[in-house]
């Protein structure tokens, strides 16, 4: 069963990234959108976290990204930078979705 | 009314779009600006987040007003304070800002920054100097 986990809230503000990470087990998929962005920024304590989460593949939502003037060579690398339909095509490959709000 | 001319800070925390409090604060400082107070803003938190350079909300359908904070000098807000620790945490310099300036008038109209990278030390100094203060 593979799962897309999605974090909208700040990391730097709210635990959810924290917790998404504690539960999001090795084949599962985290997306961050909205104010979740936020924890892809290069040089974070949030970035050192995302580097230790092994087997977990990161993605992060371009329009977001670019609303809050965050340029992608900020982005933490091996996070990939996707559009809305691949954040659709992510919620349909994946068995089901949790929400960290 | 009393004469007397107060210290006012607006104290922004949150990041900008994901929550109405950065853009509700901003409406409430320029419609104080009105007033003639000592007005101060202070950017803490995710609140930096408000003030990075190249924000283009074309894609989210959302209103950019990100500009907006250029006018702030026009309307005599030339005290924006933005704490250092706040931006390190965050992955973010003084040069991920937008360059915000006003124009001096008690200086020959000099153009001079409105943005001052201050330490949590000094930021809690000058919230201590204050005689009121708002909350977003």
């Amino acid at each position: 069963m593979s799962t897309l986990h999605t974090v909208n809230k700040s990391p730097f503000e709210k635990s959810s990234m924290d917790s998404c990470l504690a539960y999001a087990k090795e084949g599962s998929a985290v997306l961050m959108y909205e104010d979740g962005i936020y924890g892809a920024i290069k040089g974070t304590a949030v970035a050192d976290k995302i580097a230790a989460a092994s087997g977990v593949s990161f993605y992060v939502l371009g329009p977001d990204l670019k609303a809050r003037g965050v340029a992608e060579e900020k982005v933490v690398d091996g996070v990939e930078i996707v559009d809305y339909p691949k954040f659709v095509a992510l919620a349909a490959e994946n068995d089901k979705v949790q929400a960290w709000v | 009314m009393s004469e007397q001319i107060k210290k006012f800070m607006y104290i922004n925390r949150r990041a900008p779009y994901g929550t109405i409090y950065a853009w509700e604060s901003l409406e409430v400082v320029l419609i104080g600006a009105a007033f003639d107070q000592d007005v101060s803003l202070a950017f803490l938190d995710d609140g930096v987040f408000q003030l990075v350079k190249g924000q283009d909300t074309a894609e989210v359908d959302m209103k950019n007003f990100s500009p907006t904070y250029q006018a702030l000098g026009d309307y005599d807000v030339t005290k924006l304070y933005v704490e250092k620790e706040s931006l390190e945490e965050r992955g973010l310099t003084l040069d991920d800002l937008m360059p915000l300036t006003y124009e001096d008038e008690d200086d020959d109209w000099a153009e001079k920054d409105s943005i001052k990278v201050v330490s949590r030390a000094e930021m809690a100094d000058i919230m201590e100097e204050q005689d009121v203060m708002f909350s977003f």
